[in-house]
């Protein structure tokens, strides 16, 4: 590696026009909730007994599950692949799958009727319900990726523990806590790594799972046997471009510069997954002869167009050009793409497909779903900033360069 | 990750794999099974001979206690002009369509839970609180529902319903086929009040027979087909009619159990954990290999 970098705290200014108005998104999709919670869901939805899931689920959970696929795809990359080549970009894409999945629990919360049985699904088991497999998966995955974010915690406070006044006998006790919980994970951290990538192709393929049951309310354009495949194709398709457009973001709001060398190698492997994703999804469809679909015009036909053609097609050429590669602008479209079409097929699959047999109209979010929504996002981003404000996340150049070492204290490791 | 040497690595990863195993045999148990019991019972309803008067819904809200309007109310025939569908506050509801045979007497179709034979509801709910009973009946239970609303998802015949304006503790409302009634010997409310009897309460196999020789006898009076004798797999409640029951809104779910490919895929990436158990040694041994690549660089 040419130039040493390390994750630190990044030193910059929390309030920015930018944090204000993500503020103000949030707290109004909080408004939105209040409502939620004190009139019932019906009083902030467009739902009814023939569209009982909407963007809640649609976009929160199934696409917010499919878009923190960069944790275990860069988790698979860097630590069971040991390609060391990757490692800065590890921990925030961890992050981001840590929050992601966070908020797929809240979202998931929100969205049930009744928010306090949330725990139900640990003690009252189907083993027959996709969902019931989800849910345990990603109860699960969440704890796997709390913990190993736990190391970017120790990392942080070693050494530091500074508790004032009464508690300062406090310090010590902490400090060597920390100590031993650091020096126990570093040791057994492998085996939760290989259960957060375990876990996450269990979940992201399940989620495909659930809407099979519908059958036929599900339209045949979606509808498929291989749905499960499908999912943890595309999920692991988006993975890289997603941490790619992180990476490009976060780098410009923080006027750091992007590490383009390591997201043009990861952008290198995107465009062979999303073959082969295309790959399943067109064979998919001529096996199936579902293509006759195609033939007429309706909203079914235009939204899986727009789906493969600009959040596959477009993306997977753009991918496969050198320049594309090479220029953070492209990078960021081609990323952008993908991620659009990602969220465009869990909205296809959950909500566009999904046709009930008495609909009394079309469904369309209502202006709180939206707002729930957007304010969740809004949340996610701001909570990704304050922790990297004051964790070592993001790599930075390292000017007090200790090679290999990762406290003082460990002189025991080389 | 630093210092893991091979033992440290084996031990850990085979405790991994007994608890998992462990765990593999707890859920082989659980989980609701279809309780297909030969005599489980069944309603023919004979659209036919039903007239509409909407007995059935009024005694239905008695027999659940939901508020309703005094019985004559029910006469009211004006509702017809639209197409209703049960609601959190009517489990069964009757809509008239033209009958083809004589205009002047037209089609009433009583809709309500079909109480499938293999219920997609039963197979998809995240912690079973819908299950289906001796008797026939597809019951749901309060205390174990968290308002996933997923059995809506699931439902062909789109059947469950929601209290969407509660905030604490709604409830998914449906027919429950009167478990508590038929469990004390008494009819279910809709069948004993109906006046005309166009609903017949009998054990299934039973009523198959009664709509076969109906059929056979007045062949002009049906059509050749029990809806619900195979639709989804089979279902509690069957139908009979003069007019092809698309125009009925009817419907078309197959003749295959919903849950099949979905409970099949589920039990295949699952089967006894070997799969997953497979792929966490599969990555195991990806890891350590690459790492010791990397250490004899």
């Amino acid at each position: 590696m040419e130039l040493i970098t390390k994750p630190a705290p990044i030193k910059k200014k929390f309030f920015t026009p930018g944090v204000i108005i993500l503020l103000l998104l949030a707290l109004n999709g909080i408004a939105f909730l209040l409502v939620r919670f004190f009139f019932g869901i019906g009083s902030v939805t467009h739902l009814n007994n023939q569209y009982p899931w909407g963007i809640w689920i649609g976009v929160d959970v199934a696409a917010g599950v499919a878009l923190a696929a960069g944790g275990f795809t860069t988790a698979a990359l860097g630590h069971v692949m040991h390609k060391e080549h990757y490692h800065d970009i590890v921990r925030p894409a961890l992050l981001t799958a840590m929050l992601g999945y966070t908020f797929v629990a809240i979202g998931v919360s929100i969205d049930i009727g009744r928010w306090y049985y949330i725990w139900h699904p640990l003690i009252y088991w189907n083993g027959n319900s996709a969902l019931f497999e989800v849910g345990i998966c990603v109860m699960m995955y969440l704890t796997t990726l709390y913990i190993e974010f736990l190391p970017v915690v120790t990392e942080r406070f070693i050494g530091r523990v500074n508790l004032k006044g009464i508690f300062s006998f406090l310090n010590k006790p902490i400090d060597k806590f920390l100590r031993v919980l650091d020096n126990t994970l570093s040791k057994v951290m492998f085996l939760f790594i290989i259960l957060g990538v375990v876990l996450s192709t269990l979940h992201q393929s399940s989620l495909g799972t659930l809407m099979i049951i519908a059958g036929p309310k599900m339209h045949p354009l979606w509808q498929t046997p291989i749905l499960p495949l499908l999912f943890l194709l595309s999920a692991i398709s988006v993975g890289f471009p997603m941490v790619i457009f992180e990476a490009l973001i976060a780098s410009r709001s923080f006027g750091l510069k992007p590490e383009i060398s390591i997201l043009s190698d990861l952008g290198r492997m995107v465009a062979p997954i999303l073959g082969v994703y295309l790959a399943f999804k067109i064979g998919d469809m001529v096996i199936r002869g579902t293509f006759v679909y195609l033939t007429e015009f309706n909203v079914y036909s235009v939204m899986f167009v727009i789906e493969i053609l600009f959040g596959v097609i477009v993306p997977l050429r753009m991918f496969l050009s050198r320049a594309v590669l090479k220029s953070p602008l492209l990078l960021f479209i081609a990323s952008s793409l993908v991620i659009f079409g990602v969220l465009l097929n869990r909205i296809n699959n959950f909500i566009v497909a999904y046709r009930p047999p008495y609909s009394y109209g079309p469904y369309f979010p209502s202006i709180g779903e939206i707002s729930v929504t957007v304010g969740f996002i809004a949340m996610l981003v701001l909570l990704y900033r304050i922790i990297v404000m004051n964790f070592p996340v993001i790599s930075q150049p390292d000017k007090n360069y200790f090679p290999k070492t990762k406290f003082a204290i460990r002189g025991s490791e080389k | 990750m630093k210092k893991q040497n091979r033992r440290d690595f084996l031990k850990s990863a085979s405790l991994l794999t007994v608890g998992v195993a462990g765990l593999s045999t707890k859920t082989a148990k659980a989980g609701p099974k279809n309780v297909l019991s030969e005599d489980r019972m069944g309603v023919l309803v004979d659209t036919t001979v039903c007239i509409g008067c909407r007995n059935c819904e009024w005694a239905c809200k008695i027999a659940h206690g939901l508020p309703t309007e005094p019985q004559d109310t029910y006469q009211d025939r004006s509702v017809f002009k639209e197409m209703r569908r049960p609601t959190v506050k009517a489990l069964t509801v009757v809509n008239e369509y033209p009958n083809p045979l004589n205009s002047e007497i037209p089609t009433d179709v009583k809709i309500q839970c079909m109480h499938c034979d293999h219920p997609a509801c039963v197979s998809a709910c995240i912690v079973g609180a819908m299950s289906k009973q001796e008797n026939g009946s597809v019951i749901w239970d309060t205390n174990k529902c968290i308002g996933c609303r997923y059995c809506m998802v699931a439902c062909p015949f789109q059947i469950p319903a929601f209290e969407y304006n509660k905030a604490i503790n709604p409830k998914i409302m449906k027919c429950d086929f009167c478990f508590e009634r038929t469990k004390e010997g008494k009819l279910p409310a809709c069948v004993e009040i109906c006046p005309v009897e166009a609903i017949t309460y009998g054990p299934r196999s039973e009523l198959i027979k009664v709509a076969r020789e109906k059929i056979k006898r007045f062949p002009d009076k049906y059509i050749d087909h029990i809806y619900g004798e195979y639709e989804a797999g089979g279902t509690s409640w069957l139908y009979l009619a003069n007019q092809d029951f698309s125009k009925l809104k009817f419907p078309k779910p197959g003749d295959k159990p919903m849950p099949g490919t979905s409970e099949s895929i589920q039990h295949g990436i699952f089967a006894y954990f070997v799969p997953p158990v497979s792929l966490y040694a599969l990555l195991g041994g990806i890891m350590w290999i690459t790492k010791n690549r990397k250490e004899s660089e």
